[in-house]
């Protein structure tokens, strides 16, 4: 077996040294994220704090090689209300290639001044992708598993300019974040508006936090799930010819370090790949704009 | 490839649509119920020692190891902040003030919230920046 590689793992050395980079600047860490993969919470990045992450995701699917897809993402904290974010792509199939998909610019708004039972965040993101990509970030239309039958020879030269949005609904109680997204996204050339959900729980293992520093507490996990498809387009709304995918996901907030995510998903229907295995490493520079003010303004 | 940049631009700049009013006078938007509330750790050294740790996690990137605020962030050893309510600390706490730079810690569990109020209170006074 032939397992063609080099661009994919530059892709993730190249993560890994921005990773080392910023463990080499920063303090002490935490994030309010949740250990979902698609589906987003309403939880921002702290102002001025800068989040590098390496978003993977292995699979195999019926009938097509098996592939990884490292996703590189550095998410900005601009203010207590506006995230933005940069991804950069690729994909690595056994017996194909290695290619570079594409990237993606992403920003998340608060539009109100304080939480509420049901908590909004609007999402804008503008991403060029080619038909290589295997990242599955999000599912819209009727994105199945024969994409991921066609060699890369085939889909790397077509790339898609695409306008998306979310409406990011987020609840809060008794410790339990449940999380819903109502996803619409335009192809800029002449295509119809394409639809898709995300929809996840999770909660920390303990509700209140320790007295003592320590590594293995339950504190610092998060547990839950998460479901999320595709519904179609314009034209033909629903559940009909989209892939579904469901499971559980746990991250772990390593003390002073990066933290660690993986979820097994699994495909709930024919459309769908059985089963995916996504993962990843993130970490925190805290208030790296503060690097860059004088220390009078202490 | 005009098209990509004007709609590139309008993501970038789309923020500026959306600033909206504040304030700036948190204490006077609390809710009188949750203004009333009691911090159920109140007087509890090993509540207030697990508070330090998250303090510490979440807290002093901002506000500094001391509480008396880094970067012209505020001081939380303030006239101000000292005289608070354990209610509308939890208030802010949990629903920040996104417009004056303060996000909504809403998703750590209301019982750490509550330890670092606790925490809070065992800080000494200083004067306010």
């Amino acid at each position: 077996m032939r397992f063609v590689g080099l661009a994919s793992f530059s892709l993730a050395r190249l993560s890994l040294l921005a990773m080392g980079a910023a463990l080499s600047v920063s303090s002490a860490l935490y994030a309010q994220e949740k250990p979902y993969f698609v589906t987003y919470s309403t939880d921002l990045e702290e102002p001025g704090n800068l989040e590098v992450a390496l978003k993977g995701l292995t699979a195999s699917p019926k009938d097509a090689n098996a592939f990884i897809s490292p996703t590189i993402e550095l998410e900005y904290g601009a203010t207590a209300w506006w995230t933005t974010e940069v991804y950069a792509q690729g994909q690595s199939t056994v017996n194909d290639s290695t290619v570079f998909t594409g990237y993606r610019l992403e920003n998340r708004f608060r539009p109100l001044p304080r939480e509420y039972f049901v908590t909004p965040v609007l999402y804008v993101e503008w991403e060029s992708v080619s038909n290589a990509d295997k990242s599955i970030l999000e599912i819209t239309g009727h994105d199945g598993i024969q994409r991921f039958q066609v060699n890369n020879g085939q889909t790397r030269g077509i790339v898609e300019h695409s306008l998306e949005g979310k409406l990011i609904l987020s609840s809060n109680f008794k410790g339990w974040n449940v999380s819903e997204n109502m996803i619409a996204e335009k192809n800029m050339s002449n295509e119809p508006w394409e639809f898709g959900y995300a929809v996840g729980a999770a909660r920390s293992l303990a509700s209140a936090g320790s007295a003592h520093r320590c590594f293995l507490c339950r504190q610092n996990f998060d547990a839950g799930a998460e479901l999320y498809g595709g519904l179609g387009d314009r034209y033909s709304f629903g559940l009909k010819q989209t892939s579904q995918y469901a499971g559980p996901t746990v991250d772990f907030r390593t003390p002073n370090g990066p933290t660690l995510s993986f979820s097994p998903q699994f495909g709930l229907n024919d459309n769908s790949i059985g089963t995916l295995w996504r993962f990843k490493v993130s970490y925190e520079v805290q208030q790296i704009r503060d690097l860059f003010k004088s220390k009078d303004s202490r | 490839m005009k098209r990509q940049l004007l709609l590139i631009a309008m993501i970038l700049f789309f923020p500026a649509l959306l600033i909206g009013a504040s304030d700036g006078k948190w204490l006077n938007r609390v809710p009188d119920e949750d203004r009333a509330r009691h911090n159920p750790f109140a007087g509890q050294p090993a509540a207030a020692a697990a508070g330090k740790v998250m303090f510490e996690e979440n807290c002093a990137k901002c506000h500094g190891a001391d509480a008396n605020g880094l970067h012209n962030r505020p001081s939380l050893r303030s006239v101000r902040i000292q005289h608070a309510t354990d209610g509308q600390l939890a208030w802010m706490l949990k629903n920040g003030n996104p417009y004056k730079g303060m996000p909504p810690w809403s998703s750590i569990p209301e019982q750490q919230r509550w330890q670092i109020i606790a925490f809070l209170r065992t800080l000494p006074l200083a004067t306010e920046k």
